[in-house]
């Protein structure tokens, strides 16, 4: 008996030990990012974010280029993302027959499990040669003229830049977000939805004016997951980006994000405070994903909740 | 009554372009699936060959394979898997057997489900420096380890929702005929949930098969065969991104077939974990 009361013990403790591991991993991250960007942090001060120096050469560093190209590139993936997953996720919950659902979802889902590289190499070779070709001169020739906004859309046409890589980023995230947003509209009581129909609401009215209000909460956070996705994602963009430290006004120019400056630069950075400068771009990196995808799960976690509470 | 017939029809049309663009939606995801799935095969398949698996990378314009690139992938991958699966595990036992009071579960949870989504460049720039920093040098081990970190949470979540899913009469049952806990979990709970827990294993393998970001400044790459995971070590995603970003013919061609080896791979064993398990995921 006490043998068997030692080794319950032991067992317990032992899981203890490893579930207490995932957290050390997170501070262990946290914290050796934090070390290994001090050097940077002592020399440039908090400014460091908002300096868009980065000579190798004269060992002056700052991040602004990469996080404009972090930034901009994940907010055009979420502009085309956003309504495409919406429309998929209504598309598998309210329209398709049955049988179609369970392949569809699977096929959707393997959209997010293609590598990135390979997203890369599409991207790359055979995205962006035609959007040069046709979908930056139509861009050019009809958004590109209206005042203020039509900078954006003037520039070199060679498929390289922001634009894109804000694309193909727009790609992978569209299966994360859209199966979030299939799963809580599956959350809907069927007899809400019973209700609005046996009222003679149509099935666009039943998705904007019942399932919407009702999963609001856990739609955001899914959009959250998506941002969370594009903010870190690497080779795709490295790909596709163009690799230019500069910041222009026009998204058809090439740039560069906080994942690719690390991928391109990292093994080769030469001097302390480079490879300081770069971590400290991690770290940065990694805080606004921690806390965008942190308030992702606050708001899945509270659908969860109101689920549990009405039924 | 007229004013109501035009209300009508007004709320058709929007019903029906509404269904419409969902249709749509659901095509442009498909077909971008598609379309990569053609380049894929369009420009990889030729590059396909015994050569492919059995030759070393050669040096531009030369004749080679992917066979160093291919080992260093798998002895990688393999050993994270490996390293990862009984930490995953554990873990997740303790999220859903242990995990009903205190703050430690509800914490790992979190946690865990932020780094499944964590950006995997930072685990790189994480395992450079605080280990090929201090021992100097890239290294498979490191490479290894930075997949090994990716792994686990995936292990960890399906984990806990496969072991939520076995029944609590049947740990109530071993429990009344004397057996500890330790045994109930051993022996009842993960022996009952064992197809689940080796759902998450494959996917935590397929998930780190396509990593690339965490090996640029980790494992590196190696233009040799070798076996030897202190060193440098080659590996698949590194080499097709040198090979495809290179100006040489015969290295973006190798790059395809390597990519063709990789998308293929991962996407055959997520089809059978998805169809296989598909009601527990």
């Amino acid at each position: 008996m006490r043998a068997q009361r030692f080794q319950d013990a032991l067992f317990h403790q032992t899981t203890r030990f490893f579930a207490f591991s995932v957290l050390a991993i997170l501070v262990a991250i946290l914290g050796s990012l934090l070390y290994g960007a001090w050097p940077a942090i002592k020399e440039f001060g908090f400014g460091f974010p908002f300096s868009a120096e980065w000579n190798p050469v004269t060992d002056k560093f700052g991040g602004l280029i990469s996080v404009y190209g972090t930034l901009s590139t994940s907010v055009i993936a979420l502009v085309v993302a956003i309504p495409v997953s919406f429309g998929i996720a209504v598309f598998l919950t309210e329209l398709c027959p049955p049988v179609l659902r369970s392949p569809l979802g699977v096929a959707v889902e393997l959209l997010a499990a293609v590598p990135s590289i390979i997203y890369g190499m599409w991207g790359l070779f055979v995205f962006a040669p035609l959007f040069a070709d046709y979908v930056q001169p139509a861009l050019s020739a009809t958004l590109g003229n209206i005042p203020f906004v039509g900078t954006l859309f003037q520039g070199p046409k060679n498929g390289i830049g922001v634009l894109s890589a804000g694309l193909i980023l727009a790609v992978m995230v569209i299966p994360f977000i859209a199966s979030v947003m299939r799963d809580v509209f599956e959350v809907v009581p069927g007899i809400l939805k019973e209700s609005a129909y046996g009222l003679g609401a149509t099935t666009w009215e039943v998705v904007w004016n019942v399932v919407l209000p009702y999963t609001r909460v856990g739609v955001i956070g899914g959009v959250m997951l998506g941002l969370g996705r594009a903010l870190g994602e690497t080779m795709a963009v490295t790909f596709v980006i163009g690799n230019a430290h500069r910041i222009s006004p026009s998204l058809y120019e090439a740039g560069n994000s906080i994942a690719s400056t690390l991928a391109n630069e990292f093994a080769e950075a030469a001097s302390d405070l480079h490879v300081a400068s770069l971590i400290a771009l991690g770290l940065i990196l990694f805080f606004v994903t921690f806390v965008v995808l942190a308030l992702s799960k606050l708001l899945l976690m509270r659908l969860g909740r109101m689920e549990g509470e009405k039924t | 009554m007229i004013d109501s017939s035009a209300l009508y029809r007004k709320r058709k049309r929007t019903n029906q372009l509404a269904l419409v663009m969902s249709m749509l939606a659901m095509g442009i995801g498909m077909g971008f699936l598609a379309w990569i799935l053609i380049v894929l095969l369009y420009k990889g398949v030729g590059a396909l060959s015994l050569s492919l698996f059995t030759q070393p990378t050669p040096a531009p314009g030369s004749e080679g394979g992917l066979s160093n690139a291919i080992l260093g992938s798998a002895m990688m991958v393999g050993s994270a898997t490996f390293i990862a699966t009984p930490i995953g595990i554990l873990a997740g036992v303790y999220l859903s057997e242990y995990g009903r009071k205190g703050w430690l579960a509800p914490a790992t949870r979190f946690i865990n489900d932020i780094l499944l989504s964590a950006p995997s460049i930072v685990i790189g720039v994480f395992i450079y420096t605080v280990y090929v920093a201090q021992v100097q040098h890239f290294s498979g081990w490191a490479g290894s380890l930075a997949l090994t970190l990716i792994a686990i949470p995936v292990v960890v979540r399906t984990t806990e929702n496969m072991l939520n899913l076995v029944p609590a009469s049947l740990r109530e049952a071993a429990a009344a005929l004397g057996a500890p806990r330790w045994k109930v979990v051993l022996h009842v709970v993960l022996r009952a949930a064992k197809a689940g827990v080796l759902t998450g294993i494959l996917l935590a393998l397929a998930r780190v098969s396509g990593e690339t970001a965490p090996l640029l400044f980790t494992a590196l790459n190696n233009q040799f065969t070798s076996l030897d995971l202190n060193g440098p070590m080659a590996n698949l995603p590194v080499v097709i991104f040198q090979f495809a970003m290179s100006p040489y013919e015969n290295w973006n061609s190798l790059a395809w077939g390597g990519a063709v080896i990789i998308t293929f791979g991962v996407l055959c064993l997520n089809i059978v974990v998805r169809t296989l398990f598909r009601k527990k995921i």
